[in-house]
Order: structure tokens, then sequence, then C-alpha cells
């Protein structure tokens, strides 16, 4: 049993219906404080509406308990800056005008060189760090990366989470992270909670190389039940 | 006349400056044709404060375009359909009510416009209402552009997207009920949309964007209203001419660029 004074979220009976369609249903876990939550499962499995419910962006059923005092950094799966004459500085500073040098910094950008430059010109690999200085620039204890890598090539993949890593090592923040690679869970995370509509699997990361256990969260749903 | 001359253009500078930054955002929200279509809106108002003899008949068109925008913003939330789609369906049909009630002698000018009979109140009441209508749009101009740019990262931070959306919408009807005193209901729309199109042909930043688009706006009005003068042809048409100069300028500067947007 965790140490409850430990945990920095817990989900309790977490339900999401919309338009009569039950999107997540009956979802509890909690997630310690300074570790990185991966989150997998299949296409429309709910896991982007996960994410959303814990913005507080759609109505829901249950409990969302974020234990400490919580600053949240988001970012999204994508944007649409490409047709948008805007600069990676006043995107910036949209959230804090006064960080922005530092927080591009420290996820490896030379802000004299990206500063003035357009987002919508940026590569792939750019724009997601660019979102990252975005999610960071308000020093936020708990970071939710939807697929942050979409669209980027394997070498920036790899450089972007080990940067990831380097971020929560010196601010100890907690990270929850959709990935479909399961490469990046395994190596970047410390659990796993599966999704399809409800909990499939929850555990440490290493599982899901097994075999049964990705038989469990890509197949036929089978949902764990909370204890109550 | 001198005196009608300068209230013209001190209506026509204001009205440009502010229709070019609020258009600025209308042009990247892909909703162009909400602001023309928007426009179309007023004409049975106008056509009602005619008919019942109000001051000014204009005022019938502010409040058909103000409860317009309330309905379309509406609409749009029970919907989802966009605002252009929902636009689209109402302008017709006000359009069509709006020429069968004007008033045969009156039809022209709340189509066209008639900058030759505005008076001082008209100057005041278009610099006060720009004013207004800017440092309002100033207020919630990065969070509609951080709702187009994601929905979700707009409203993690806190940002109401539908009110703020109606907020435009009523800015937006502001600002085009008084253009169309200038161009009328039929052009009022090119006001909105053509020169924040120029502006984004030479930006690759906000500030340029609506900044020019400003600019462009209030010298298309300037230019077409002192051309309307000297040749005593209507303002609308000579406006419009003059803000479509304005992009095929920025067209050719951007073609001259090889196709990059200016200045990148």
């Amino acid at each position: 049993m965790e140490n409850r004074n430990e945990n920095i979220l817990e989900v309790s009976n977490l339900s999401v219906q919309l338009a009569n369609q039950t999107i997540l249903d009956n979802i509890s876990f909690e997630l310690k404080k300074g570790a990185t939550l991966a989150i997998v499962g299949p296409n429309g499995a709910g896991k982007t509406m996960f994410f959303r419910t814990l913005l507080n962006l759609v109505p829901y059923t249950g409990k969302i308990v974020w234990v400490d005092k919580v600053k949240i950094g988001y970012v999204p799966q994508r944007l649409s800056a490409s047709d948008i004459p805007i600069s990676v500085e006043e995107f910036l500073s949209f959230k804090n005008a006064n960080n922005t040098e530092n927080s591009l910094k420290s996820v490896g950008l030379d802000s004299k060189s990206i500063l003035n430059r357009s987002l919508g010109v940026l590569s792939g690999g750019q724009l997601q760090r660019v979102l990252i200085a975005w999610a960071i620039i308000d020093k936020p204890n708990v970071l939710l990366f939807d697929e942050p890598t979409t669209g980027v090539d394997l070498d920036s993949e790899e450089a972007i989470y080990r940067m990831l890593n380097e971020l929560k090592r010196e601010n100890e923040i907690t990270v929850l992270l959709i990935s479909h690679d399961l490469h990046i869970v395994r190596h970047y995370s410390d659990q796993v909670l599966a999704l399809n509509r409800c909990v499939t699997f929850f555990g440490k990361s290493e599982s899901i190389m097994d075999e049964k256990v990705q038989r469990i969260v890509y197949g036929e749903p089978v949902c764990l039940h909370p204890q109550t | 006349m001198a005196e009608t001359l300068a209230f013209s253009l001190i209506i026509g500078i204001s009205v440009g400056f502010s229709a070019g930054y609020l258009g600025s955002l209308m042009v990247l929200e892909k909703m162009a044709l909400v602001g023309d279509a928007l426009s179309h809106v007023a004409l049975p108002g106008i056509a009602l404060g005619i008919l019942f003899n109000l001051p000014d008949p204009l005022l019938g068109g502010f409040a058909f375009l103000f409860v317009s925008a309330v309905v379309i913003w509406h609409l749009g939330r029970v919907t989802r359909l966009s605002f252009e789609t929902i636009v689209g369906a109402m302008f017709t049909l006000a359009l069509a009510i709006g020429i069968l009630i004007t008033p045969e002698p009156d039809l022209l000018e709340a189509l066209f416009g008639d900058i030759t009979k505005v008076i001082w109140l008209h100057a005041v009441a278009a610099v006060v209402i720009s004013v207004v209508a800017i440092l309002l749009t100033r207020m919630i101009y990065n969070k509609v552009v951080l709702g187009m740019i994601s929905e979700e990262l707009a409203t993690s931070t806190g940002v109401n997207i539908a009110r703020t959306n109606l907020l435009y919408l009523l800015l937006v009807s502001l600002v085009v009920a008084i253009g169309i005193k200038i161009v009328g209901t039929l052009l009022v729309g090119f006001l909105v949309v053509v020169p924040a199109a120029a502006a984004r042909n030479l930006s690759s930043n906000l500030f340029r964007y609506y900044v020019l688009s400003s600019i462009f706006g209030s010298i298309s009005s300037f230019s077409g209203i002192l051309f309307a003068d000297y040749s005593k042809a209507p303002a609308g048409p000579l406006v419009v001419l003059a803000g479509i100069a304005i992009f095929l300028t920025t067209v050719a500067i951007k073609w001259a660029s090889k196709f990059k947007p200016f200045g990148l």
C-alpha cells in the first residue's frame, strides 16, 4: 500500500458520458509525486478525453483529487498554427512574457535564433520543444503530454524524451504521458495505465513488453474493477 | 462642404482602423465571410429604423446586428455548426426581408452607404465606438488567437472560449454597423476582410499583422473618400477599389519575395 501523503493524484470511480455514450468508465488509480505515468491503449480508448477530464474541460462523475498544491502544464497532441502569423516569442508571451528565454534554454533551443521565427515554419521537433517550453514556462509541478512526439523523427523523439527526463529530475515534476510507442513507455515511464474506456491494466512500465499484457491492452477490453 | 469631408475622413480613418484590427482575427479564424454576411443582417433593422422614424435608421441596424450576433453565437453552441454556416443561412433571409421592407428611396443608401450626409455627431460616434472596440478587442485578442491554435491549450490556461467568441462577435457587429455608414451593407464586409488579407501577405508575426491590417483599413477608407470627393462618385466602391489596390500590391510583394512571408 502506497503512502497516501506521497500521492499527487488520486482518481476514483471516474466516468465520462458524452451524447449518451460512455467515454470513460469507472477509472480509479493513484499516482506518486515525481512519477512518470504512461497512458496507453488503442485508438478511441479515451486517452485524450482522460486528459481533458484531468484538466477539468469536460463534465465527469467520480473524484479527481490533486493531492499536492498543483500547477499543470499541458502539451496538446496537435496545434493549428501553420496559418497564423505568430512568432515563438509572441506565443510564449501569451503565458509568461518574463521567462521565455529560460524556458527555451531548458528545452535545448537557442532563444536568439528561434524567438523571432514563426510557429508555422518550425520543424516537428522544434515545435514540440517550443510546446514543452510553453508547458514549463510558469514552473508547473505536473506535466500532461498528449503524444508529444507525433510527427517527429526518431532522433528528435529520443532527444525530447531525454530532455524530459532531465527536466523531471531537476524540477521534481510528475509526468503523465500518452504514447503509442511501447519502447518509449518502457524506457521513460515508471508506471503504465492502459485504457480502453475502462482501466484494462495498471502496473510497472516493464510489464508492457510482456506479450500477455500487450494482448490485454490492445485486445478485447477486460476491465479491472476498482476495490471499493 | 469641407466640414462634411473632414467628418467623413475622420469616420473613414477610425472605422477603417478598427475594422482592420478586428478583421485581422476574423481572417485568421477563417470567418472572413462572417463579417460580410453579418453586415447584410443589418438591412432589415435599417428598414425598420426608417419605417419607425428613428433619429438615425442605423440604430435599427445596430439592434439587429447585436441580436443576430447573440443568436449566431447561441446556435453555434447548440448545433456545433461553424459561425460561417449559420451566418450564411441567416444573411440571405435578412437581405431578402430587408430589400422587401426598405422604402425604395432609402434602399440605395442602405446598400451602398452615403458619406455625404454625415454630421459631427457621426464622426464623434465613429471615433468613440472604434476606440472602445479596439480596446476591448485588445483585451481578448491573445485569447482568441490561442483558441485558434489549440482549444485545449486555451481552455487549460483559463480562457473561456465561448464567452470570448460572444464578445468578439458583438464587437464585430459594432464595427460593421458604423462601417455601413461609409460603404453600405453590401460592401462593408470588405473593411473586415481585405485589409487583413493584405496584411497577412506581409506578416510573420502577430504585431506586424494587426498593425498593418489596421493601417491598410485606414488608408483604404481615407483614400477612397478623398477620391470620391474629388470625382463626385460614391465613396463605398472607391474605398473598396483602394483596398483592393493595396491587396494586389501586397500580393506582388509576396510574389517578389519568392512566395515566402515578407520578412522571414
